[in-house]
């Protein structure tokens, strides 16, 4: 290539390198800063605060506990419905797209929406009270029953943020050539073998991209969380926001935000580990 | 060891009718190929024959058990496809060994077959290997040591070296008609290439629209091809069909007279390039000469007879020159005759 082309590259990148730079390198920076600052000079002293607190151990209990339910679940779900949908011959494109509506909504609505069905006076309670199941209205959400509460977050979340999976395994799903399975079969695999035998290691990198994208949303998990339990089921994002705005004690919030930072950047590490594919063995 | 029959098997895609109720029988230990052009319902067939693919109508019958309803792992056939299906994430051993880890056969039988099947194919060598190292020939004997490996009493091959490089596919058409008359496997080969089918079948199934237009020996299909698409299919250059008016036995073109089955008037001569001869008396069919291609073992001649086109085989020697009139000899009893309503061979008188 000619030398003098040799800054188009450059100049091509740099629009959003400084867009990069500004609304995400800076304030990423600014939050390590401001999570190591207190009074003057640098310490840690926002970090010790954010560990004796009374919640932040319940929040990390609750963070992760969610994270290794829900994500397994997801990953599983999604295999089954992506398998189903790549089986299907007619009503494809419908039965994904109808599967993706929980995509389009935000997860506050959803979690409003999920909040409508599983309150006191929500449709859940009605439709238990008309099978004469319940006396009246049962509170499911409250600090007195936190399976309930825990597993109606977890129907929430699944509802809510499985499709993600499904497009992504679905799209990788389709770039396995069907004469895999079909050889797999000839030579005698029967469909479960096939399976685990050449469908899931080729799909490996789609599983990989899903997990990385779907465990770091986890960790996230905040809105469907506040408006189904507010501070009954206390997360980590949960916690900056309170530190954040009840509190006003924006070092806090920000020791909390490098925390999850910190979790997402290991468990994205773990993933791209444990779950590469060797240059060789590529299709 | 088995032999296969196909017994009035029809495939309908929706209203499509891909295979009209198809019949073939192919022995034990024979090699049959399904040759055609693409869309002639010959790859159809052979994932039918695999449980790939579900007839509409019809029965297989592998080895005297009909495996019409059966799923592909239950019939005892291997398979060889056209872009290999080699797994990527297996090395080659595991991959040659796959069918037979699939029969949970022990380790020390798995090791010694896959050995066997590896130095049939001259992959030894790179067992260790995963696949994508490989060249496309490699990968292709990694296909077809796998298929051996697991010893099939019948073995389907789905144009197995389309994919690979002219010179790379007739190094593997030897090596592979060599190893596999050694197994011994009755094989089923689908091919659109007539050099390859003429070249390894012991048997070829000519097909064309979903049907069978004729099944023969290699010999005497070239020979005497049961209608007009098999003369045009096989044979380079294709068969020349020369129009031509029948009267009482007799067809004339030029001066000459050749003597034609009485069944019709309307008739269309089929003519191979090498069965006619640059006759030096001059006395024989004319044919312009238009344009001369000299090929090196032989010449050929693209012109005209009786205004039709004609592509004529010459010796590398031969005297013509491009917008000569020259004069063929033909053989009477090397020419087919063909109905030009239907399309059909005639049989001579």
């Amino acid at each position: 290539m000619p030398a003098r082309t040799s800054w188009i590259p450059y100049a091509l990148i740099a629009p959003s390198v400084v867009f990069l730079g500004a609304l995400f390198l800076v304030p990423l920076v600014q939050t390590i800063w401001l999570s190591f600052s207190a009074g003057e000079g640098l310490s840690l002293d926002n970090y010790q605060r954010m560990a004796g607190d009374l919640n932040f151990s319940l929040a990390v209990k609750n963070t992760f506990l969610l994270t290794l339910v829900v994500v397994p679940l997801q990953v599983v779900l999604a295999l089954g419905m992506a398998t189903m949908v790549t089986k299907l011959d007619k009503g494809r494109d419908l039965v994904l797209w109808v599967l993706t509506i929980p995509l389009g909504i935000s997860d506050l609505a959803a979690g409003l929406a999920w909040l409508a069905l599983l309150q006191n006076t929500g449709y859940l309670n009605s439709a238990l009270y008309a099978l004469g199941l319940i006396q009246g209205p049962t509170g499911w959400l409250s600090q007195e029953t936190p399976v309930a509460l825990f597993i109606a977050i977890m129907l929430a979340e699944l509802w809510r943020a499985t499709a993600i999976v499904l497009v992504i395994l679905i799209a990788g799903l389709q770039l396995i050539p069907k004469e895999f399975s079909e050889a797999a079969e000839i030579f005698g695999a029967k469909p479960w073998t096939r399976f685990t035998r050449i469908t899931l290691p080729l799909l490996k990198p789609s599983l990989q991209s899903a997990l990385i994208l779907r465990t770091v949303l986890a960790f996230e998990v905040f809105a469907v969380v506040y408006a189904l339990g507010g501070r009954n089921f206390p997360v980590l994002v949960g916690e900056a926001y309170v530190w954040q705005n009840d509190n006003q004690n924006y070092g806090v919030a920000a020791s909390y935000a490098v925390l999850i930072m910190v979790i997402s950047l290991a468990a994205t590490a773990v993933y791209l580990r444990a779950l590469r594919t060797r240059p060789e063995q590529l299709p | 060891m088995a032999d296969i029959v196909i017994d009035r098997v029809v495939k309908e895609f929706g209203s499509f009718r891909a295979l009209q109720e198809i019949s073939l029988t192919v022995n034990d230990g024979e090699f049959v190929a399904l040759l055609g052009p693409s869309g002639c319902g010959k790859t159809t067939l052979l994932r039918i024959i695999a449980g790939l693919e579900a007839q509409t109508s019809g029965r297989v019958v592998i080895g005297g058990r009909d495996v019409s309803d059966l799923a592909p792992r239950k019939r005892g056939l291997a398979m060889v496809f056209q872009n290999y299906a080699v797994f990527p994430h297996m090395t080659v051993f595991e991959n040659v060994a796959f069918g037979l880890r699939m029969q949970k056969a022990p380790q020390a039988e798995v090791k010694r077959r896959v050995e066997r099947a590896a130095s049939l194919l001259h992959i030894e060598s790179y067992l260790d290997r995963y696949p994508a190292k490989l060249s496309g020939g490699q990968r292709q004997r990694v296909a077809v040591a796998r298929a051996l490996a697991v010893e099939p009493a019948v073995l389907l091959m789905d144009e197995p070296l389309s994919n690979l490089d002219a010179l790379l596919r007739l190094e593997m058409r030897t090596e592979l008609k060599a190893v596999l008359r050694e197994a011994g496997t009755t094989t089923i080969y689908v091919t659109h290439d007539q050099t390859e089918a003429m070249g390894l079948a012991d048997r070829i199934a000519v097909m064309y629209g979903g049907k069978i237009d004729q099944i023969g020996s290699p010999l005497d299909i070239y020979a005497t091809p049961a209608t007009r698409f098999v003369g045009s299919f096989i044979g380079s250059p294709p068969m020349n069909f020369i129009k031509v008016r029948c009267s009482q036995g007799t067809a004339r073109i030029g001066d000459a007279a050749l003597p034609c089955p009485s069944a019709g008037t309307e008739m269309e001569l089929g003519l191979r390039g090498e069965d006619a001869i640059l006759s030096p008396s001059g006395s024989g069919i004319p044919f312009d000469v238009r344009v001369v291609e000299p090929m090196g073992s032989h010449l050929l001649l693209t012109g005209s007879i009786d205004g039709q086109l004609a592509r004529i085989v010459a010796p590398p020697t031969a005297k013509v020159n491009a917008g000569q009139r020259v004069s063929l000899d033909v053989d009477p009893t090397r020419v087919t005759w063909i109905d030009s309503t239907t399309g059909r061979v005639v049989a001579r008188d």
